[in-house]
């Protein structure tokens, strides 16, 4: 029962902050709740789908195709996270000013948060789809009984549920009128790990070789395994061993993002002058 | 679409790049060395992997149990589903000399191993 509750946690977890994040940068935009539900009923269902299919994944591109799917649907929620902070440049700052104003109502009339929700169904299904994978495993091999696998999932997802929370409720507390740095600036650096993270996998499977020394190892200051380093993990793409092909893909994301952000800002104030 | 035309001189002169690019790539002409791993009872066998510092290794895992694994390491950089009764090829990047280790994520008690560059 422990070994599920502990991996159960840990993968709800992993999830829960990317779908806090994404709460906390959706705030007062219309049926964004919603939107959120569809992103992680969808992404269950994948899980589902993408648990029962790994050996088929696996089994494309010679054998690689089961890091190429991780790059690719890693690389569709970093495009994702991008176009919402693009469009945040633009709208942001006057979406901020109304909440203030109207006391964080909701903003009728704004476009969906959609970009967001399929970032919250791409976390969930990547996590998810381990802990299907998991779980079936123990139910086909009968080691364990089911009460004591249904106990660890539920306290599991709970717990996980509970620390996603209270980053969530933590990241309430920011003033609107700095909101829009802040979850700028926390989507911007998940955009990046998770663009670092998908390079890995690229060659992982053996399509872009080279660059694959380490830069450097703090495993010894905070390694990858423990609690605070998976939550740096996801936050912002911590790992204690980088490849120098992940630090410049991270370095990449993080400029390709803030250069847009500019752009759309800059072509917006040309906008309002004219 | 006279460009497309290849005449036996167009011929003769690709077959001398593509050789020229391939003596260029030593890494896709020496195919890396293979190492047989198995999965049995939850357990690596080996469990301790000898590999040569600074050069590219495939590791051939067997899964022999009827249980998906997920065989797990934040060292090698590895994060690869094994599903019951299969294998998978997992390539490791040139290793600088160290010990890399790894374990079966979904038995992390009993799956665990150790690649040792060197």
């Amino acid at each position: 029962m422990l070994a599920t509750l502990l991996i159960v946690f840990r993968e709800v977890f992993e999830a829960g902050l990317i779908v806090g994040i994404v709460l906390s940068a959706t705030r007062g935009m219309a049926r964004r709740g919603l939107w959120v539900a569809y992103g992680v009923t969808a992404g269950v269902a994948g899980a589902c789908l993408v648990a029962m299919f790994a050996g088929e994944i696996a089994s494309w591109f010679e054998g690689a195709g089961q890091e190429l799917f991780n790059a690719a649907i890693l690389l569709l929620a970093v495009v994702m996270l991008s176009w919402h902070n693009a469009w945040m440049a633009s709208h942001g700052r006057a979406m901020a000013r109304e909440i203030s104003q109207v006391g964080a109502a909701v903003i009728a009339g704004e476009r969906p948060p959609a970009a967001l929700a399929i970032v919250c169904g791409v976390a969930v299904l990547r996590e998810g789809s381990e802990v299907v994978l998991f779980l079936y495993g123990i139910a086909a091999s009968g080691s364990g009984s089911a009460a004591g696998m249904i106990a660890g999932g539920v306290l599991g997802v709970l717990a996980g549920v509970a620390v996603s929370a209270v980053m969530y409720g933590g990241l309430l507390t920011v003033p609107v009128r700095h909101l829009f740095a802040v979850t700028s600036t926390l989507i911007t650096l998940l955009a990046a790990g998770l663009a670092a993270q998908a390079i890995a996998f690229i060659q992982q499977a053996g399509y872009a070789e080279g660059m694959e020394g380490t830069v450097w190892d703090t495993s010894w200051l905070l390694s990858d395994d423990s609690l605070m380093g998976r939550l740096l993990h996801t936050l912002i793409g911590y790992t204690a061993q980088p490849s120098w092909a992940q630090l410049a893909v991270y370095l990449l994301t993080i400029g390709m993002i803030l250069g847009l952000m500019q752009l759309v800002a800059t072509r917006q104030g040309e906008v309002v002058h004219e | 679409m006279r460009m497309m035309c290849v005449t036996p001189r167009h011929e003769a002169a690709i077959a001398t790049l593509v050789t020229a690019l391939c003596l260029g790539l030593p890494a896709i002409a020496d195919e890396p060395a293979a190492i047989n791993v198995t999965i049995k009872d939850h357990r690596f066998t080996p469990s301790e992997i000898h590999v040569p510092a600074g050069k590219p290794t495939v590791l051939i895992v067997r899964n022999q149990d009827p249980a998906v694994e997920e065989f797990d390491s934040t060292a090698l950089k590895v994060e690869k589903v094994i599903v019951g009764d299969t294998y998978a090829t997992i390539r490791l990047r040139p290793l600088g000399p160290g010990r890399y280790p790894f374990m079966g994520e979904y038995h992390a008690d009993t799956a665990q191993g150790v690649v040792i560059a060197e």
